[in-house]
């Protein structure tokens, strides 16, 4: 027996090698993992600021495109800009109360079964892709109109922000302690005004930031609009009643063109959508860490 | 303010008992017809996608699922072959790549990295989501594709060429740009909840491995990754149902205008149900079309239930069993 060797690999000292060579490489495994996602945003990034930086001028904003203009001829991108702000303004009109007051039936008035149904509802909701929305809309909507409106398109991007709105909004809802609620009511005061006046000031900062996202997510949807608002004309419109052209379907249909002025055209409008999401979502983030706070601190 | 007028609230009582009662009543059913609301649009839709399908359902029943190459006004055959298998493949495809990079980023966020890297490296692996589809289609047709066709589908080809999947490139928009695409789209949404997952992973069990003498990666692999098993498999479920429903991007990418047959070459280009949807708003033509549409719609809205419903009782379910453990 003492005539058999250990095989190196086996002796201790080698395996604890071994094991320590294994941790570090999965070390630098995760580590660059973590590179390789950052590095896909800066790409993503890096190229639409180099390709949209130069076009970015004041004609952009404030004239209209002219389809296969010569090239010089000033030309923007106005009315898909008003478009966009349009149609998704409305969408925040609509979203945003209906999204809270969801939220608010939900945590203060409804019974745990209702609300587990309809929480279940609102995930569903959330992962109804775009454009079976946009058929939806399109067969409920354009088909009995016989129109295509930019206010459909509205209707389309409140309901994507519902179950965004609603289950940001039931987070902070549930934070807020339930001994201020108790306190109110001990006081007198009316269940709702104690729901209106007392708890829901505490969220505003929660609701603001589930909205501020929602936004931000629908301002650059496409999917939803080809079949709701995709024939807007070219000028400057804001009527809601009519389809307007907007942003990310313009991006859409520059991006098909075969036309290097259009392909310049929406790397501009994607370098502007791309900043003020980038705004946007930061200016998000920052105000959910100080709400979390005011609340954790209340 | 309820400080004010008390003895007029004393003589008023019995008034404002109901108008009380009156105000929660208002409050309770505005807000209880909001939620309603959500209800009410969730089923209006399902009816109305399953309407819309009813005559090519009628028409082509089954059969729809498993007919390819048909999408023919002329003869009126439609099927879905090869839009469910360009689906299935970019999606999974997707997921394949996404996700150990996903778990690599959410381990080295959660374990390895110093706190000064954590939160803007977080903040900026999530900002990745927050980039419009339209706006990747854009980048993927005009950089990642004609890169990939130029450097890494021939570098494919030749090394792996023997698997049937990575056959030769004509162009660049096909289903492999779609699948990196939508890799990116995935990424971001299992790599967060991953790292959520993994920061709720009880500290006890991670300090009582290493107290026992494990190295960093045995504790991620024995603790670490059992405890969250269940819960990544939601994250990658709900990274599925992201790139299936996915329609700008790869109607941009995927090339799939033009090829309208199953093929195993990854390097041709294909077509989803979700693209192939959002490129029938050019117009239908007749109403077998406009129906079929609507079926694809079924297809991929019953998709996205199943993807979503079972990603929820997973999450459910092992919530249960960690609050029990």
């Amino acid at each position: 027996m003492s005539a058999v060797e250990v095989s190196p690999l086996h002796r201790p000292n080698d395996r604890l090698r071994r094991r320590k060579v294994v941790n570090r490489a999965m070390e630098v495994i995760a580590m660059l993992a973590a590179a390789i996602g950052v590095a896909i945003l800066f790409i993503v990034v890096y190229k639409i600021v180099r390709n949209g930086a130069g076009q970015i001028n004041w004609d952009l904003f404030t004239k209209s495109y002219i389809p296969l203009a010569p090239p010089g001829t000033p030309e923007g991108l106005a009315n898909a800009f008003v478009g966009t702000i349009v149609i998704v303004g409305f969408a925040v009109a609509m979203g945003i109360p209906t999204g809270t007051l969801a939220a608010i039936y939900l945590v203060e008035f409804a019974p745990r079964r209702v609300r587990s149904f309809v929480s279940l509802v609102l995930d569903i909701l959330q992962g109804i892709p775009a454009v079976v929305l946009g058929i939806f809309y399109y067969e409920l909507l354009v088909i009995t109109t016989h129109q295509q409106r930019a206010l459909w398109g509205s209707i389309a991007f409140a309901t994507m922000m519902l179950p965004l709105v609603a289950r940001s909004t039931m987070e902070v809802l549930l934070l807020v302690p339930n001994s201020l609620r108790e306190a109110s009511l001990g006081l007198g005061v009316a269940r709702w005004r104690t729901t209106l006046g007392i708890v829901l000031p505490q969220t505003v900062g929660g609701i603001l930031t589930g909205g501020i996202l929602a936004m931000s997510r629908v301002a650059g949807e496409a999917a939803p609009l080809l079949f709701l608002s995709a024939l807007g004309g070219n000028t400057v419109d804001w009527n809601p009643l009519h389809p307007l052209q907007n942003i990310p379907l313009a991006i859409f249909s520059l991006t098909d063109s075969p036309y290097p002025d259009d392909h310049a055209k929406a790397w501009a409008a994607a370098l502007v959508i791309t900043v003020f999401i980038l705004l946007t979502s930061l200016g998000a983030r920052w105000l959910a860490a100080r709400s979390k706070r005011k609340l954790g601190r209340s | 303010m309820s400080t004010l007028e008390t003895s007029t609230e004393i003589t008023r009582r019995p008034f404002s008992g109901r108008r009380v009662r009156l105000g929660d009543l208002v409050l309770q059913v505005v807000a209880g017809s909001a939620a309603l609301a959500v209800v009410a649009i969730v089923g209006t839709l399902v009816y109305k996608i399953v309407d819309g399908a009813r005559l090519s359902m009628s028409t082509f029943g089954l059969g729809f699922l498993i007919h390819q190459n048909t999408w023919d006004n002329v003869g009126n055959h439609f099927g879905s072959l090869n839009f469910i298998y360009g689906t299935a493949v970019t999606g999974l495809g997707a997921l394949l790549i996404a996700t150990p990079l996903a778990i690599g980023i959410a381990l080295y966020l959660s374990e390895l990295a110093p706190s000064w890297i954590r939160g803007p490296v977080t903040a900026l692996v999530e900002t990745l989501a927050a980039i419009p589809s339209v706006i990747l289609g854009l980048w993927g047709l005009l950089v990642l594709a004609p890169f990939l066709l130029s450097e890494v589908d021939p570098a494919l080809h030749s090394a792996l060429g023997f698997i049937p999947l990575f056959g030769p490139a004509t162009e660049g928009s096909n289903l492999f740009t779609a699948i990196i695409v939508l890799t990116i789209m995935v990424l971001p949404i299992v790599s967060s909840i991953s790292r959520e997952l993994f920061l709720g992973v009880p500290p006890e069990l991670k300090e009582a491995a290493l107290g026992l003498g494990t190295t960093r990666w045995e504790m991620v692999r024995g603790v670490i990754l059992p405890y969250s098993r269940s819960g990544v498999a939601a994250a990658m479920i709900l990274g599925l149902g992201r790139a299936v429903g996915e329609a700008i991007a790869v109607l941009l990418v995927g090339g799939g205008t033009i090829a309208s047959a199953v093929n195993s070459n990854l390097m041709l280009p294909g077509n989803t149900l979700a693209a192939k949807i959002a490129s029938e708003s050019q117009g239908t033509s007749t109403s077998f079309e406009y129906s079929s549409l609507f079926y694809l719609g079924v297809i991929l809205l019953g998709l996205s239930l199943v993807v979503n419903l079972l990603a929820q009782w997973i999450i459910r379910r092992s919530v249960r069993k960690q609050g029990f453990a």
